[in-house]
């Protein structure tokens, strides 16, 4: 009899029923849409950065990133980089000298920063050829050089050409060498665009003569959601020499800025909630108003306090559910859609995207965790709305109620 | 001797209290039997639906207690005095007395199912009254597909089905054209005869109190004359 009067109650109203669900399923469709898009957009930008040349990790002597000199090198050790490879969380694993030299073509000098790597790695993680719009690619026993653009143009340099690289070695010795010029790179960076100087790993060792030295392992992860706990792990692993840091640390501008825009979004998704919350409120204040005769009439005929709150809990209950699992429903094939089909920017902005090297698409997550986070507050919060009339009833006086 | 049902002793209600004192009911005294038939009539504010809820226990009273079979209900608290009534007590408004989502007949046996007892018996006892009030027909009808005159015999169909000590109808015909309010009163009286029930109404109708085996008359929250007794028992000052 119960169960029937719940089932009733809910329909006496049907259009009002189905509005109230479909407001809840819009908040749940809504909410888990927005923050889908949000972290797409952030994970894609993130994906673009960390690919472009630092990776998701970064393994040096300890010290060496502050104070980024050759003399913080760590000598290339092998059982180094099998340690590192041999976690199934790392997909790449990119050894690197990096160091500042200057580069000059007759009587033009430029400052520039030689990164020494190993090719066909480098590729894996950072895609390099595909920047290459000039000339080929180079191999690990080559000594040829990969110039990026700007660079070449003020060294006033092409293809084929030949570079002078001088600077200071390892320990400080001199280091001057010429090198072939195999291939021209755009670097979407215009920093990187006007200083880069790629060398295959070993030629650049010989130049500084840091022979099996490394200043910089990247890595590539499969996982970027769970980046600290890898980061520990790896830490323990290879001993307290080396310091392992993550791209957040090493680009601190760039995660500030994600959190700021996270921290937006939450006040954004605070203010649809409370928007949707008030709605809700409101009818379900006036449908207890509108029902203070009857509420009235039970607890005279006899029924308890009791009895009548768990009916109204079941009835908003139930409402709840059906709305939040309508909206997670329809929330689905939505972000799959536009994970399939990502929204494309246009325009300057999508200009200015393309100028960083990134293409301005942004692909929805599909995270199971946004789902259950996001209709679990709807959820909590409806409930919370619900219990309005239990309040109501709580405070109650039948004769009362039933006066006109 | 007949049998008492309701003894209410020295009765009042006091509204305002602290600032000017309105007395609702004042020092009221009444004894009911079973088996009476009682219009309780009077102006509009002397007091009728303020006596009606002290009886029903649905309002405490200021001063004075009532007892129901033997039982003081102005000392019941919380879960008790609900219980009591459930069992004890049929309630019949002016309106809104029926749960809109349910038929005819499940409102008929809601207070039945409160109390728990057995579906042959709650069954059986709907039948019975549904027959008893002219309804049979209508079984399976929503309030809203009723007139207002049904919806009241459901309602005290309602009422009387559990057999409780006695029924309270406060303006049970109130919002009824005249037809519909003379043959609810008819079903009444027939069921007063039938099962013996004891029913209190208040009304302002004429023709309602005509019926009325024993009329009590209210003024200014005092019994100003009662039919059983034949005297006046407070003279208005
Ligand atoms: N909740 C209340 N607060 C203040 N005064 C009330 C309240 N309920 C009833 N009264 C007063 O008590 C008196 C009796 O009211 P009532 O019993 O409703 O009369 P009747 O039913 O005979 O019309 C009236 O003067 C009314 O204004
Ligand atoms: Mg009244």
């Amino acid at each position: 009899m119960i169960t029937k009067l719940i089932w009733r109650n809910l329909w006496r109203n049907s259009r009002r029923t189905l509005i109230t669900m479909a407001s809840i399923a819009f908040a749940v469709l809504f909410a888990i849409l927005m923050q889908s898009l949000q972290e797409g957009v952030f994970n894609n930008l993130i994906k673009n950065v960390v690919n472009y040349y630092s990776g998701y990790i970064q393994v040096h002597q300890k010290g060496y990133w502050d104070e980024q000199i050759l003399d913080n090198s760590f000598s290339g050790d092998v059982t180094l980089l099998a340690q590192l490879q041999k976690n199934n969380a790392v997909t790449e694993v990119v050894p690197r000298l990096e160091t500042f030299v200057l580069a000059s073509n007759k009587n033009i000098t430029k400052g520039c920063m030689l990164v020494g790597t190993d090719t066909e790695k480098e590729n894996k993680l950072t895609q390099l050829k595909n920047k290459l719009i000039k000339g080929a690619y180079f191999e690990n026993d080559e000594d040829a050089v990969l110039l990026s653009k700007g660079l070449a143009k003020r060294l006033q340099l092409e293809v084929n050409d030949t570079l002078v690289l001088y600077g200071q070695g390892y320990q400080d010795v001199m280091a001057a060498g010429k090198y072939p010029i195999k291939g021209i790179l755009h670097l979407a960076s215009p920093e990187m665009n006007d200083s880069f100087v790629y060398l295959p790993l070993k030629a650049c060792q010989y130049f500084l003569s840091a022979d099996d030295r490394y200043t910089t392992i990247s890595l590539g992860i499969t996982n970027p959601d769970a980046l600290e706990p890898l980061k520990k792990e790896l830490s323990q692993s290879i001993g307290k020499e080396y310091e392992v840091m993550t791209w957040q640390e090493l680009m601190p501008d760039i995660a500030n800025h994600i959190k700021a825009d996270g921290f937006s979004f939450y006040i954004f998704s605070g203010i649809l909630y409370l928007i949707i919350g008030f709605g809700l409120f409101g009818t379900v204040m006036m449908m207890t108003v509108e029902r203070k005769f009857e509420f009235g009439m039970l607890l005279a005929i006899g029924m308890k306090k009791s009895q009548l709150k768990r009916i109204l809990l079941s009835e908003t209950i139930l409402i709840a559910f059906c709305g939040v699992l309508l909206g997670m429903a329809l929330s689905f094939p939505m972000v799959y859609y536009l994970q399939e089909n990502p929204l494309r920017l246009a325009g300057d902005l999508a200009k200015s995207y393309e100028q960083f090297g990134f293409e301005a698409i942004f692909p929805t997550e599909i995270n199971a965790t946004i789902f259950m986070t996001q209709s679990l507050i709807v959820l909590v919060m409806t409930i919370a709305i619900g219990l309005y009339p239990l309040w109501f009833v709580n405070g109650m006086n039948p004769v009362k109620a039933m006066k006109k | 001797m007949k049998e008492t049902v309701i003894d209410a002793h020295n009765l009042s209600k006091i509204y305002d209290e602290k600032t000017i004192p309105v007395y609702a009911l004042n020092k009221v005294h009444l004894h009911i039997s079973r088996g009476e038939f009682t219009a309780i009539k009077g102006p509009s504010g002397s007091g009728k639906t303020t006596l009606l809820n002290m009886i029903g226990g649905l309002d405490e009273p200021s001063e004075g207690f009532v007892e129901i079979n033997g039982t003081n209900i102005t000392e019941l608290k919380g879960n008790e005095l609900i219980d009591f009534r459930l069992n004890n007590i049929g309630f019949v408004f002016q309106s809104y007395n029926l749960i809109p989502v349910l038929t005819a007949k499940e409102n008929i046996e809601f207070i039945m199912l409160l109390q728990k007892r057995p579906k042959e018996e709650t069954d059986q006892r709907v039948l019975e009254l549904l027959k008893q009030i002219g309804l049979e027909d209508k079984i399976d009808k929503r309030p809203q597909e009723l007139s207002g005159g049904q919806q009241q015999r459901v309602a005290v169909a309602r009422a009387l089905a559990p057999k409780p000590q006695f029924i309270l109808a406060d303006e049970p015909t109130a919002n009824l054209d005249s037809v519909s309010a003379e043959n609810l009163l008819d079903i009444m009286l027939k069921l007063n005869q039938e099962e013996n029930m004891t029913f209190i109404f208040s009304t302002h109708d004429q023709r309602v109190i005509n019926r009325a085996r024993r009329v009590i008359t209210m003024e200014d929250g005092k019994i100003v004359e009662d039919t059983a007794e034949t005297v006046i028992i407070h003279k208005p000052k």
